[in-house]
């Protein structure tokens, strides 16, 4: 359950540019790690965030975990399904689970292949 | 008996362990100017001398006087079968129920306070209590800054000056912006409270009845709180919520109280007890402890402390639990109260003490010289104007066995003739006839 046309970053955020505009999620392997999600807490719109902010917080029954920005931009949209479904990230979180849309500044860097991915989550 | 459990010989092998020679070198960091000049303590006592010098201090309290004192602390009657209920060793020994498995009674018991707090104020939740009433208007505050993540605060001034202060104590490093809109004889400036909210406003807090006594409909201000986008909270006295409109009726999003007057004894300020509730939609900013009901594997019911992944235990710095070591038997007893009056009960004490004050109010503005601080309906408080300073009244009545009230200009400079007067059904028709003689003679 890694799509091979998304990067990654290495706090588990999957990320897809296209048109200056990062959708940023979480992977599937980071979802079935929390369990099932009860809320998310994501930033407000026009909000600026630098690459590794802490940008919101999922939430699962036992546990809570901050998300990070996988890139640098402005917040242009925020998932609102997610605020009355949070279960959406368990049950598809490459698709309407999605969290956040980014504007990206400049290039996008430090992100990880798939393939990089792969490895690291075969490592935790 | 020494209070220190390390002998001399087990400092100064554990100071000669890390390479120190004296005390004075392990607290060296420590700069000279924050140290005390001197501990201005006496010599040690022995336990019966101890006994014997506060047994002499505890002498010299005044007790069994008629008290018309209430300004947020009110002396009602306890049944006795609610602190015999509390004293129960199951309810002393839990601290804090995690394991839901091991604590079903005391969650079920929280459960059952969190229910009957929130009916009486007719909010959609409460939380299992925290510390006062003070510490819940200010949680209260910070959930209206989490949720709209603005900084003003619109208070009225005829909030407790107590919590006012409390207020102010707990926000000078964080970067609020509290504006205050002066209360004119008693009474809320709701024009100017309407006035000061903006686009900035995180909350509006109000009380009803304010500390004057007096009782006001707030639900169109906070209407205007709501189309400006900001959370409007208010403080009760949860005696009256069964014959006053309640904060759910006023659409209010947070609503607090003190609890002690729900069967808590005076006891010289504590503990007391915080209640919190709020409408559903703010529900993920509310602090402490939370009992949820739900069904295990196997579809039993059992009872849970939900919303856990914000605690302490598993988000730290971030929690908003920190004021989790709630006043648990506290709300315990507040619970038994509440169930040994019932709701008629209840409504009974709030009509007997709202009966009573009317009847004083009566009494003592047929004085010459005594009026009311204002013309607004009261509930069980209420304020007057008196020919003389309130301190002296109070100053000259003591001795005869009468607390006539608390005297105002403590917190409200210009209202030192005033007096704020309580009464509970533990006060008679006869006290008062007799408190009213005594101020016509002391005038």
């Amino acid at each position: 359950m890694i799509p091979s046309e998304l990067l990654y970053s290495r706090s588990h955020e999957w990320v897809k540019v296209q048109d200056q505009t990062a959708l940023t999620g979480i992977t599937f392997f980071a979802q079935e790690q929390l369990g099932d999600i009860t809320f998310v807490e994501l930033p407000q719109p026009g909000t600026d965030l630098e690459k590794g902010q802490e940008m919101g917080v999922v939430e699962s029954v036992k546990a809570a975990s901050e998300i990070y920005a996988p890139v640098s931009g402005q917040v242009v949209e925020v998932n609102h399904e997610l605020e009355n479904s949070p279960e959406l990230i368990n049950q598809d979180p490459y698709g309407r689970g999605w969290l956040v849309k980014i504007k990206v500044l400049g290039p996008v860097t430090g992100l990880i292949s798939p393939e990089e991915y792969a490895g690291l989550v075969e490592g935790d | 008996m020494p209070y220190i459990p390390h002998t001399q010989d087990q400092q100064k092998e554990m100071l000669e362990t890390i390479g120190l020679g004296s005390m004075d070198e392990l607290f060296q960091d420590i700069p000279e100017t924050l140290t005390p000049e001197k501990f201005d303590l006496p010599r040690g006592r022995s336990e019966m001398e101890v006994t014997t010098f506060l047994r002499q201090l505890a002498s010299r309290n005044r007790t069994g006087l008629k008290s018309f004192l209430g300004a947020g602390f009110y002396d009602h009657y306890i049944p006795a079968a609610a602190p015999a209920l509390v004293s129960r060793s199951e309810f002393y020994t839990a601290y804090t129920p995690y394991q839901a498995e091991a604590s079903q009674g005391s969650l079920q018991a929280l459960f059952e306070y969190q229910t009957a707090m929130a009916r009486l104020m007719d909010m959609d939740y409460a939380n299992a209590s925290v510390y006062d009433g003070g510490t819940a208007i200010y949680e209260a505050m910070m959930m209206a800054v989490r949720h709209t993540r603005r900084k003003k605060i619109v208070i009225s001034s005829d909030l407790s000056p107590i919590y006012q202060h409390m207020l102010q104590c707990y926000t000078k490093n964080l970067h609020l912006h509290l504006e205050t809109v002066d209360q004119s004889n008693g009474l809320p400036d709701t024009k100017g409270l309407a006035r000061a909210l903006d686009q900035e406003t995180a909350a509006l807090i109000v009380q009803n009845p304010n500390f004057f006594g007096s009782i006001s409909d707030y639900s169109d201000l906070f209407q205007q709180c709501a189309a400006m986008g900001a959370v409007s909270i208010i403080s009760v006295y949860p005696v009256l919520q069964s014959v006053l409109k309640t904060p759910g009726e006023m659409k209010a999003d947070i609503a607090v109280a003190e609890g002690q007057s729900l069967g808590l004894p005076l006891s010289f300020g504590g503990p007391y007890l915080g209640i919190m509730t709020c409408s559903r939609s703010l529900i993920r900013q509310m602090p402490g402890r939370i009992v949820g009901k739900t069904r295990d594997s196997r579809g039993r019911e059992g009872f849970v402390l939900t919303l856990q992944a914000r605690e302490q235990h598993i988000r730290r710095e971030k929690a908003t639990s920190n004021i989790c070591s709630n006043q648990s038997l506290c709300a315990l007893q507040a619970l038994a109260y509440i169930c040994l009056m019932g709701p008629a009960g209840l409504e009974q004490t709030a009509l007997k003490s709202m009966e009573l004050a009317r009847y004083a109010a009566d009494k003592l503005t047929s004085i010459p010289g005594v009026s009311l601080l204002n013309k607004a309906p009261f509930g069980n408080e209420f304020a007057i104007r008196l020919p003389v300073s309130a301190y002296d009244l109070v100053d000259s009545l003591v001795p005869r066995g009468f607390v006539p009230g608390f005297p105002l200009g403590r917190y409200y400079p210009g209202l030192e003739n005033c007096l704020l007067m309580a009464c509970t059904e533990k006060i008679s028709p006869t006290d008062i006839g007799m408190l009213s003689e005594l101020i016509r003679g002391a005038l």
